[in-house]
């Protein structure tokens, strides 16, 4: 698994993420003597609208798209995860509110949701994250609620409830590392998930405002010169699926290693 | 000379690491004849029977001859070998749960080996089905036949399960741990069943199992199998009587029933007392109209006793309510009516309150794997109890940790260790540990053996009962096995849906039960056919 092609793409993605703050200068360097040049000509990947190099623009849109992804698997996994383990742990009227809006959540289309949510709040990075995150946590909060109801059904759950060991160690002791298996998993899409909602609202303008790079701006910047510079749109859209693409067998790859059945 | 129907020659299967499972193994089969083939978990004997039938998960290596009265089956085409299967040779498994389909009829799935392996169609070939059904026992079969497996008991799935096998004529039978899966009551009739299947048919049967007492009953001839190898093959007579290897010798003394029993202990004072202790579960609530469904009564106003230093075996089959009645007593589940553990109230009594008294009531679970946290080192898992329930010094706690760990005959250099490296019976001494860490004045214990070999069994039962005489601990001991009860319990109830039909001491109970349902427990257990082979 460590030695797959998917996983050096992620490593190469999460390496052009660390690197672009060194380029940042180069990336919003407007130069209208440059533009639209195609690959080779002045850079390894040819030039924008505006002159600046591709690969830096790449670069940063890595880095934008690294930090968001983090940012909000991060934020709605611990947020889902916690509501989830309590809902499932404490039960009663808690457990049916909780159950209620986690079935209202995932009534919606996802995407939409976000959409919609980043229309009110308005554009920017922040907001996307947030908006993201909100319609995020639903999947967590879900799955960790599933494996808790059976996991503290446990023998070892019991054990330690017969030996008084407070509520808040059990979920934490007993409960919590259990379920790390499964929400690493749900972890690794919800990556691949979270890049290409940022690339989709962004195409949308709804989230990386420019000059701020992202590639999904790029996309929707390059579609304009499509018929005369089509590495501007190629590019980004390229790596968006590779990147995607290694994600997700990277996190089918975690499954069936982590599948105690295999 | 008889003839003989199967011969096994140099048989070994080998992973591709080239550890050997099942290493150079031959006997015969006469036919006719029942060979039993036991020994612990691991020793391979189930594989051996896939290996016949040449079901081998992949990565295993098949070496050696296997011929069926006069057929290699190792040398036949994949094709061929279907054709063997299910017809020349039919295998009833452990799980009748998972062995059937649950979305197919289960004529159907009986009518599919017909189809198969015989020529019988249409309107004939459900006539058989329904024969089959008959023979095996299961009432108003041309009714049943439309039944899925989930609405038949465990028993009428195992019948269903030899109805199948039966179906394509088979020479030879393979019944793998047929048993083990149900109650004792339910396995005195399936064996029966297949007893006088045997006689009427001449089946010939290689019959797989760990229980002395089925060998008893059952076989003609047994072989022993300890890791991998066949270590003796002996008539019935000589296997019971005079084994020359040690091992198989130790295999039976740890099957052999206890005839002495034990006094019961000399008034002292209750430790634990119950009054018209009742669990019930509310119903749910239904259909469109949310229509709520009459609660489930799984333990109806019991009334019992356990006193200090003493053991109480609670008897009973699955489904009886004896695992509920535990976890009430442990205040795991809500419950009704009182429970007095050493004179406090426990029933109404709230989390807080009942924090002291949870360091004198400990339980040991049944399941050796799924009773400790994966993620958790052996120390760790012994010292919180001490932590949470505060008993002894901080400081002083790892000394007796390693302390517990020797007790209770692990080395305390183990501590560092996760339970998945520690076998079923360690794991079970851990969890005793773990119970004793807090020093209780009592353990329930809930099947703490029933998931291990005979030979660790008698183990943890010695330890149990040594640990009692040094601490004069006392036990709740659950179990459904009658035939460990004389070794560990000084009085018995015993529990029928929900009840305590039968209470006394171990010797009025086994020997003179006056309930019909304990008459019949004691009946069907297997290990009376034991008995009669060693007298």
């Amino acid at each position: 698994m460590w030695r797959s092609w998917s996983f050096i793409i992620i490593l190469l993605w999460i390496a052009m993420a660390l690197i672009a703050p060194l380029v940042s200068d180069l990336a919003d360097r407007i130069q209208l003597e440059t533009l639209l040049l195609s690959p080779f000509q002045h850079a390894p990947l040819g030039t924008d609208e505006l002159g600046r190099p591709l690969w830096a623009r790449l670069l940063a849109g890595a880095q934008t798209s690294a930090w968001v992804a983090l940012m909000v698997v991060g934020i709605s996994a611990s947020v889902g995860t916690f509501i989830g383990m309590l809902s499932a742990y404490i039960g009663g009227w808690f457990d049916h509110v909780v159950r209620w809006i986690i079935d209202a959540f995932l009534a919606f289309p996802h995407l939409l949701l976000a959409i919609a949510l980043a229309a009110v709040l308005g554009a920017g990075i922040g907001n996307l994250v947030l908006a993201l995150s909100i319609v995020g946590w639903v999947g967590y909060a879900r799955l960790a609620r599933g494996q808790t109801l059976s996991l503290r059904n446990r023998y070892h759950v019991m054990a330690a409830r017969s030996l008084a060991v407070p509520r808040y160690l059990i979920l934490w002791r007993h409960v919590l590392p259990l379920l790390f298996a499964p929400l690493a998993i749900e972890m690794t899409f919800g990556i691949a998930g979270a890049v290409i909602a940022e690339a989709g609202l962004s195409f949308l303008g709804l989230g990386v405002q420019p000059p701020q790079a992202s590639w999904g701006t790029m996309i929707r910047e390059g579609a304009r010169y499509i018929l005369t510079a089509p590495h501007l749109v190629l590019v980004p859209g390229l790596t968006l699926m590779l990147v995607i693409l290694a994600v997700n067998r990277f996190g089918d790859a975690l499954r069936d290693k982590l599948d105690v059945r295999q | 000379m008889p003839t003989s129907l199967l011969a096994v020659e140099k048989l070994s299967v080998q992973l591709t690491d080239e550890r050997k499972l099942v290493d150079d193994v031959s006997f015969s089969m006469q036919k006719g004849e029942v060979f039993a083939l036991v020994g612990e978990s691991g020793s391979g004997k189930s594989l051996t029977a896939l290996a016949l039938m040449r079901l081998l998960p992949g990565n295993m290596k098949l070496s050696g001859r296997v011929s069926l009265a006069e057929s290699d089956l190792l040398s036949l085409s994949e094709a061929q070998m279907r054709q063997v299967r299910g017809g020349r040779i039919g295998m009833i498994f452990q799980e009748p749960m998972t062995a059937l389909n649950p979305l197919m009829r289960v004529g159907d799935q009986i009518a599919e080996v017909l189809q198969l392996q015989t020529a019988l169609r249409g309107s004939a070939q459900r006539q058989r089905v329904i024969e089959l059904m008959e023979e095996v026992g299961i009432p108003d079969a041309s009714e049943r036949y439309n039944w899925y497996p989930h609405q038949l008991s465990g028993g009428q799935k195992q019948r269903i399960m030899i109805a199948m096998a039966l179906a394509g004529e088979p020479e030879l039978l393979i019944a793998d741990e047929p048993t083990t899966a149900l109650d004792v009551t339910i396995q005195a009739q399936v064996l029966e069943l297949l007893l006088s299947l045997q006689q009427k048919r001449g089946l010939t049967i290689l019959f797989i199992t760990h229980d002395m007492g089925l060998v008893a009953q059952l076989a003609h001839r047994v072989g022993v199998m300890y890791k991998g190898k066949l270590i003796e093959v002996l008539a019935i007579e000589q296997f019971f009587k005079s084994a020359h290897h040690p091992y198989t010798r130790r295999l039976i003394a740890n099957a052999l029933p206890v005839t002495e029993f034990r006094s019961p202990v000399a008034h002292s004072e209750t430790v634990l007392s119950t009054e018209a202790l009742t669990v019930s579960f509310a119903g749910r609530r239904k259909g469109w109209l949310l229509r709520k469904q009459p609660d489930t009564i799984a333990v109806n106003g019991i009334d019992l006793h356990v006193n200090k230093g003493e053991t109480l075996a609670l008897v009973g089959e699955s489904g009886c309510g004896k695992t509920t009645l535990a976890q009430a007593l442990l205040k795991l589940v809500p419950a009704k009516g009182r429970i007095s553990f050493l004179n406090h109230a426990l029933i109404g009594m709230s989390e807080r309150e009942m924090r002291p008294l949870r360091k004198h009531l400990q339980v040991v679970f049944q399941d050796p794997y799924g009773a400790f946290n994966p993620r958790m080192t052996v120390g760790k898992l012994i010292r919180e109890g001490m932590d949470s329930l505060n008993v002894g010094e901080p400081s002083n706690r790892d000394a007796r940790v390693a302390e517990l760990l020797s007790l209770v005959g692990l080395e305390p250099a183990h501590a560092g260790r996760y339970p998945h490296e520690f076998s079923g019976g360690q794991r079970q001494r851990i969890g005793i540990a773990r119970a004793l860490a807090v020093e209780p004045s009592l353990i329930i214990c809930d099947e703490p053996t029933s998931a291990l070999d005979v030979t660790v069994r008698g183990q943890i039962l010695t330890l149990l009962d040594e640990l009692q005489q040094r601490m004069g601990v006392s036990y709740l001991f659950i179990t459904h096995d009658l035939s460990i009860v004389p070794r560990i319990a000084h009085r018995v109830a015993v529990m029928q849906a929900g009840n305590i039909v039968e209470t006394g001491t171990t010797e009025e109970v086994l020997t003179s039960p006056k309930e019909a349902y304990t008459q019949r427990l004691l009946a069907s257990a297997p290990h009376r056919y034991l008995q009669q082979r060693l007298a």
